[in-house]
C-alpha cells in the first residue's frame, strides 16, 4: 500500500465516534407506504409521471429529470400510489412527494436482484453513462448531484484517475465503511466500470486511516485480482474535510483544482463509494437506484445501526429500530454533523443523500455563547481553502457582497471547519453561506446583464 | 555636535516648517489639476434630501440622486419616476425650478400575525441571525413557510429607526410617524412578508395579516390567525378590491374604499384594520360563531 | 421530547472557546508569580490583587454603567490584563498608581473601542506606558529581591538594564546568568524569572494557543543584532545573553506579543510582527533613551498589524 497522504493546508479533528462501525448492514423492513420526495437532487425536482392510483413495481420509474442537472426517481416498492402531495421533508419546507401504498415486493422485470457478481463489463462508456442517467445515480455522499453528468468528459479533457472518496471524514457516519467492509468485489467492479465509462486508466480509493481494516482487505482483493489491475488504495490521513473533492485530489494526486474551476480540470473524476455501488448495481444488474445504506447513530442512541433501507421510508421507523429517540435529542440530522442538516420533523422520508441520521444529545448540541471575534486567526488556520472567514463573516454580515466576492466566498466549500474551531462561537459558516449565496445572485444577475 | 543638539528646536522648527510649505505648494497645484467641475445644483439638491441612502427612490444613495434629479431637469424639464420617499420632493422642485407632483405617502405593513400565540414554535432555531440564512434552512419556527422569521433583516436595514422587534409577539412593528415608505424593509425580507403600501386616508388602512399561500388544514395547524382561502372576504368585497392569490387573499389598496366589510366577515380575524375608531357593540355574537364554525369545515372539504 | 433545534451545519464544534484560552494563559502566568512572590515578598500579591481587582471592577462599571450591554467579566480576559499590568510594574509602587494604570488599561485601550477583541493596543501595555510616562520615578525605583517576606521597607536597586545603560558594560561584569535566570535580579516583578516565563510559554505552545514562531523570532532578532554589535565593539555592548535575559523580553515575547487581539492573523504576517518587535526592542535598548524598549516595540508594532494584516494573506487554494 502507499504511503499515508493528506492535504497540505488547514482542515480539523473532530471527534470520530464512529459508533456503528462494526455493526453489520440490516437489510431493513419494507414499510407500509414510502414516500419519496420529487428532489432528491441538487438541481431541477423531477416531474411525477404516474397519478393517484397506479400501480407501481420495484425499480419502475415515477418521475423523470426535468432539465440538465436532475435525475430520475423510481419507485422503492411495489404497490398503488396512494397520493402525490406536499411533505415536510429534509429542507425543512413542504415539498411535493410521492406517497406508495406497499403491496409485496414485485420487481420490475429485468432487474437482476440476484446476489452474484457480475464482473464482465459488456457496455459501452456512453451505454454506461446512459444507464447512470436513466437509472437516476447521484451523489449518495450527501451533495446528490447527478452523476452521470460528472461522468461526462468534455472533448478536450481527458479523465486520468478516477478517485473513489472513501474518505468518510464524516464523524459518527459509517455506511461507507460498512458497505466497503460488506460488498469490496462489487465495490471494486463499480469503480472499474467507471473507469470504463470515463475512460481512465487508473482508479485510487482514497480511504482515511482509520478505517484501516477495510483498505487492507481492498488492497489484498485488488493484488490478488488481475481483474482489477489499475485500482489502487490510497492511505489517507484522518482529517476533516479529507472528503471533500478537492482536498482529495490534493491528497491523493497532488494537483490543485484551480479556482472556479470542475475537477476534471485536473484530469480527476471523484465518486462516492456508496454510488460506486450503487453505479454497479445500475449497470451490471439494471437496479435503478432504490435502496442505499443509512447510518444511523447518535451518543445517546441505544443501538446504533446501518441499515440496507429503501428509499422513502420514513426516518421515524429507522430510528425506532435503532432504539427509539433518545430523551435528550436536541438536534436531529439529515447527514453527518459537520455538513448535514438539520430536520424540523422526525417524520421526514429518506432520500437518495441521506447518508444518515444523527441524534445529537443535548450536550454536544448545547447552544454556546457567542462573543466577539478575538482575531486569533483559528479560522484562517482551518480553513482548507485559504479564505479568510472571519473577514467573510464580516462582509456578508455588512451585506457587502462586491467584497465578498473579490475575498473569494465564491470558493468556499462550506465544510464548516472555521466554525468548528472558533473559540468565539460565532456561527461563521452560517454568515458565509448566507453571503455566498447572496454573492451568487450578484454575479449571476450582473452575467445576465 | 554640541552646537547641533543645543539649536535641535530651532532646526526642528525650520525643517518642519519648509516640509509644510513644500507640501502645501504641491496640494495646491494637485488640487487645481485634478479638480472636478460639477454642477452646483447636486450638492443643493442632496442638501435637502434626507441623507439616509436607504435607496428607496431606486438609486444608489441620495446622491445618485440628486444627480439623477438634476440630469432629468436639464434634459426633460420634469422630474416625472424620480421621488423621493423620505423627503419633500416639492423642495427638490424648487431648487430645479420646476414644480413636483406630490406622491401619495406610503407606508410599510407587515403581512404576518404569527406571534408566539397565535403559531406556537415547534422547533427552535440556534445560529446566524439573519433571516435571509434562516430561510435557506426550513420552514420557521411556526412551520408556516412563508411567515416572518423574526430575526430582524428589516430592521436592520431600516434607516429610519422605524422599525423593532417586539420582543413579546417576534414580530417585527412599523412605526407610523417614523417610516416614509421607503421600502428598504421589503426587499430585505426574503419572503415578502412586508409590503408598502398606501398610507390612506387619515392613517387608516385594510391588509391582511397573512402572507400564506398553503392550503387552508396546513394554514390552520400552524397559525390561529392565517389566512386559510376560504375566500369570504372576496365574496363579501363590494368593489372588488380583493383578489386569491392562490389560497391567500389580498387587498389592493388602490381600490379598497375601507368600508370594512371583510375584516368582519374573515372567520380567522386575519384581516386587520388600523387607525379606525373603534365600532360600536353589536349584540350578533352568536351569528358570528356560526359562520366561524361553517369555515372550519370548509378547509376539511377542500382537502378532498 | 424537547423542541428540536434547527441550526446551520456543523452541528458540533471543538472545545477551545475565549474563556478557556485566557484561562490557560492565566495558568502559564502562574509559575512566574510564584517565583515573584518567592523573592519580593507579599508586595507581589498585594500588586497583582489591585491591579486584577481595578481591571475586572473597571470592565463591569464601563459594561453595566456606560455600555449597558451583557456583562462579559466572566471570560477572563479583565483578569489576564490585570495580572500582566501588575507583572509589568515594580513591586513597591504604590496602590493608586496600580489603580491609576488599570483603568487606563481597561478604560481607555480596551473598552473604548469596543471591548474584547476590539482593541488594536495591548491593554496591559498601553497602561504600563501610561504608568511610566506619568509616574516616572515610582516606575523606575525597583527593588532588590530576597528580603523579608512582610518588609514593607525596601531596599531599592536598578534594573539590570539599567545598570547596562547607566554605567556601560564594565558595570554589569559581576551579574551572574544564572540569577537572571531564576529572576534573583531587580525589576518589575512578574518580569524577572526568565526560566518561569519560558515554562509558562512553552506550556501554551504546547497547548496550542500560542506560534512557537512569534517568541522565538523576537528573541531571536534580538540575540542577534546584539550579537553583531558584541562581535563589533565589546567595549560598548553586552553579549546577547546578556540581553535575552534581562528586562521584559521573555515576559513580552510569549505573553503580550502573541496576544491575538493585537496581532497578525497569518503566521506570515506574525513572523514580520515579530521581526519588528525584535529589532525595535533591541534598537531602543542599545541606542534609545530607555534602558528598555519591549513595551514599547510592541506598541508600536501593534499600530502596524492592520497593514501586515491586509499584506499577508494566507495562500489559497487552488491559484
Amino acid at each position: 500500500m502507499n504511503p499515508i497522504k493528506t492535504f497540505p493546508k488547514g482542515g480539523v479533528h473532530p471527534e470520530e465516534n464512529k459508533l456503528s462501525s462494526d455493526q453489520p448492514i440490516i437489510t431493513f423492513e419494507i414499510p407500509k407506504q414510502v414516500i419519496i420526495p420529487l428532489g432528491q437532487c441538487l438541481g431541477a425536482p423531477a416531474e411525477p409521471i404516474v397519478a393517484k392510483g397506479d400501480k407501481v413495481k420495484v425499480g419502475q420509474l415515477i418521475a423523470t429529470a426535468k432539465g440538465f442537472i436532475s435525475a430520475n426517481v423510481h419507485s422503492s416498492v411495489s404497490g398503488t400510489v396512494n397520493k402525490i402531495d406536499e411533505v415536510m421533508d429534509h429542507t425543512g419546507y413542504r415539498k411535493p412527494a410521492i406517497f406508495i401504498d406497499v403491496e409485496g415486493d414485485e420487481w420490475l422485470e429485468g432487474i437482476d436482484t440476484s446476489n452474484t457478481l457480475v464482473k464482465d463489463i459488456t457496455l459501452t462508456s456512453e451505454e454506461i453513462i446512459e444507464r447512470i442517467k436513466q437509472h437516476g445515480i447521484v451523489g449518495l455522499g450527501g451533495a446528490t448531484f447527478p452523476t452521470y453528468v460528472k461522468l461526462m468528459i468534455p472533448k478536450d479533457k481527458k479523465a486520468e484517475y478516477v478517485i473513489i472518496n472513501a474518505a468518510e471524514c464524516e464523524p459518527y457516519l459509517t455506511c461507507d465503511n460498512r458497505l466497503l467492509l460488506e460488498k469490496p468485489y462489487e465495490f471494486l467492479v463499480g469503480v472499474k466500470v467507471i473507469m470504463k465509462a470515463v475512460n481512465a486508466p487508473k482508479g485510487v480509493v482514497g480511504i482515511e486511516v482509520n478505517k484501516m481494516d477495510a483498505a487492507k482487505m481492498l488492497d489484498e482483493i485488488v493484488k490478488k485480482d488481475k481483474y482489477f489491475e489499475g485500482i489502487e488504495i490510497q492511505p489517507l490521513k484522518t482529517k476533516y474535510p479529507q472528503g471533500g473533492e478537492k482536498q482529495l485530489i490534493k491528497s491523493v494526486t497532488g494537483r490543485e483544482v484551480p479556482s472556479g474551476k470542475l475537477p476534471i480540470e485536473t484530469g480527476c473524476v471523484v465518486v462516492n463509494v456508496a454510488s460506486t455501488f450503487a453505479i454497479y448495481e445500475a449497470v451490471q444488474k439494471n437496479k435503478p437506484l432504490v435502496y442505499r445504506v443509512v447510518t444511523v447513530t447518535g451518543k445517546s442512541v441505544k443501538k446504533p445501526s446501518n441499515f440496507l433501507t429503501r428509499i422513502g421510508t420514513p426516518a421515524n421507523m429507522l430510528i425506532e429500530a435503532a432504539g427509539g429517540l433518545p430523551e435528550d435529542t436536541a438536534n436531529l440530522i439529515n447527514g453527518g454533523p459537520m455538513m448535514g442538516k438539520s430536520v424540523s420533523v422526525t417524520t421526514f422520508p429518506t432520500i437518495k443523500g441521506t447518508s444518515g441520521i444523527l441524534m445529537l444529545n443535548e450536550k454536544d448540541a448545547q447552544p454556546r455563547k457567542v462573543s466577539n471575534c478575538i482575531r486569533c486567526g483559528k479560522c484562517m488556520q482551518a480553513c482548507p481553502m485559504g479564505l479568510e472567514p472571519y473577514l467573510l463573516n464580516r462582509l456578508a454580515r455588512q451585506n457587502n457582497f462586491e467584497e465578498t466576492e473579490k475575498h473569494n466566498i465564491m470558493d468556499c466549500i462550506e465544510c464548516g471547519s472555521c466554525e468548528f474551531t472558533c473559540p468565539a462561537n460565532i456561527p461563521l459558516a452560517d454568515y458565509i453561506r448566507y453571503g455566498k449565496n447572496k454573492t451568487g445572485q450578484l454575479i449571476r444577475s450582473r452575467n445576465q446583464k | 555636535m554640541y552646537c547641533f543638539m543645543s539649536n535641535i528646536l530651532l532646526w526642528s522648527l525650520v525643517i518642519l516648517g519648509i516640509l509644510g510649505g513644500v507640501a502645501a505648494v504641491i496640494l495646491f497645484f494637485v488640487a487645481k489639476k485634478f479638480k472636478v467641475e460639477e454642477n452646483p445644483l447636486i450638492d443643493e439638491v442632496e442638501s435637502v434630501l434626507a441623507g439616509a441612502n436607504c435607496g428607496g427612490c431606486g438609486f444608489a444613495g441620495c446622491r445618485n440622486f440628486a444627480e439623477a434629479c438634476v440630469k432629468a431637469a436639464a434634459e426633460k424639464q420634469s422630474l416625472a419616476g424620480l421621488n423621493c420617499p423620505s423627503s419633500d420632493m416639492t423642495k427638490v422642485a424648487g431648487i430645479l425650478g420646476l414644480t413636483a407632483t406630490v406622491a401619495e405617502p406610503m407606508i410599510a405593513v407587515v403581512r404576518c400575525n404569527g406571534t408566539c400565540e397565535n403559531a406556537p414554535s415547534k422547533v427552535h432555531y440556534e445560529g446566524a441571525d439573519i433571516c435571509g440564512f434562516a430561510n435557506t434552512l426550513y420552514a420557521g419556527e411556526n412551520g408556516c413557510p412563508n411567515g416572518c422569521l423574526g430575526l430582524g433583516d428589516c430592521v436592520k436595514k431600516c434607516q429610519f429607526n422605524a422599525l423593532h422587534i417586539n420582543e413579546e409577539t417576534g414580530l417585527p412593528e412599523v412605526d407610523e410617524d417614523k417610516c416614509v415608505g421607503c421600502g428598504a424593509c421589503a426587499k430585505a425580507c426574503p419572503r415578502g412578508v412586508i409590503e408598502i403600501r398606501a398610507k390612506g386616508k387619515n392613517n387608516r388602512r385594510v391588509y391582511v395579516a397573512c402572507n400564506n399561500v398553503e392550503k387552508g388544514a396546513i394554514a390552520m395547524k400552524n397559525c390561529k390567525v392565517s389566512c386559510i382561502g376560504c375566500q369570504k372576504c372576496f365574496k363579501t368585497c363590494p368593489f372588488e378590491a380583493i383578489e386569491m392569490r392562490g389560497n391567500l387573499a389580498y387587498i389592493d389598496f388602490t381600490k379598497c374604499k375601507q368600508c370594512r366589510k371583510c375584516v368582519e366577515a374573515c372567520p380567522r380575524g386575519s384581516i386587520h384594520e388600523v387607525n379606525f375608531p373603534p365600532r360600536k357593540p353589536k349584540a350578533e355574537a352568536p351569528v358570528e360563531e356560526k359562520t366561524a364554525e361553517k369555515i372550519v369545515e370548509q378547509p376539511n372539504e377542500s382537502k378532498e | 421530547m424537547n423542541q428540536l433545534t434547527i441550526s446551520g451545519s456543523p452541528h458540533v464544534h471543538g472545545d477551545l472557546s475565549v474563556k478557556k484560552i485566557m484561562y490557560l494563559v492565566i495558568l502559564a502566568l502562574m509559575p512566574a508569580f510564584a517565583v515573584s512572590v518567592y523573592f519580593f515578598g507579599f508586595n507581589a500579591i498585594r500588586v497583582t490583587l489591585i491591579s486584577v481587582a481595578t481591571c475586572v471592577l473597571t470592565e463591569f462599571l464601563i459594561q453595566k454603567y456606560l455600555m449597558k450591554g451583557e456583562c462579559t467579566i466572566g471570560d477572563g480576559s479583565a483578569i489576564l490584563t490585570g495580572i500582566l499590568l501588575a507583572f509589568n510594574v515594580p513591586s513597591n509602587i504604590p496602590w493608586w498608581m496600580v489603580v491609576v494604570g488599570g483603568i487606563v488599561a481597561i478604560g481607555i485601550a480596551k473598552m473604548s473601542f469596543g471591548g474584547l477583541g476590539k482593541n488594536p493596543f495591548n491593554p496591559a501595555l498601553v497602561g504600563r506606558v501610561f504608568m511610566l510616562i506619568s509616574f516616572p520615578v515610582a516606575m523606575t525605583t525597583w527593588p532588590v529581591p530576597n528580603q523579608n517576606f512582610w518588609s514593607v521597607d525596601v531596599i531599592t536597586g536598578p534594573t539590570t538594564l539599567g545598570l547596562l545603560k547607566e554605567g556601560g558594560v564594565n558595570a554589569v561584569s559581576n551579574i551572574n546568568y544564572w540569577d537572571m535566570l531564576i529572576g534573583n535580579t531587580g525589576g518589575s516583578f512578574g518580569e524577572m524569572c526568565a526560566m518561569a516565563l519560558i515554562i509558562g510559554g512553552l506550556f501554551l505552545i504546547i497547548m496550542k494557543i500560542i506560534d512557537w514562531q512569534t517568541p522565538f523570532i523576537i528573541i531571536a532578532t534580538v540575540a542577534l543584532v546584539s550579537f553583531i554589535c558584541w562581535r563589533i565593539d565589546p567595549t560598548t555592548y553586552v553579549n546577547p545573553l546578556y540581553h535575552i535575559l534581562s528586562g521584559g523580553l521573555m515576559l513580552g515575547a510569549f505573553f503580550m506579543a502573541t496576544d491575538m487581539v493585537t496581532s497578525p492573523m497569518t503566521i506570515g504576517g506574525k513572523c514580520i510582527f515579530a521581526l519588528g518587535v525584535g529589532l525595535l526592542t533591541i534598537i531602543i535598548r542599545l541606542w534609545g533613551q530607555y534602558p528598555e524598549g519591549m513595551s514599547f516595540a510592541i506598541l508600536i508594532m501593534n499600530a502596524v498589524v492592520p497593514l501586515i494584516n491586509k499584506g499577508f494573506k494566507p495562500k489559497r487554494f487552488g491559484v
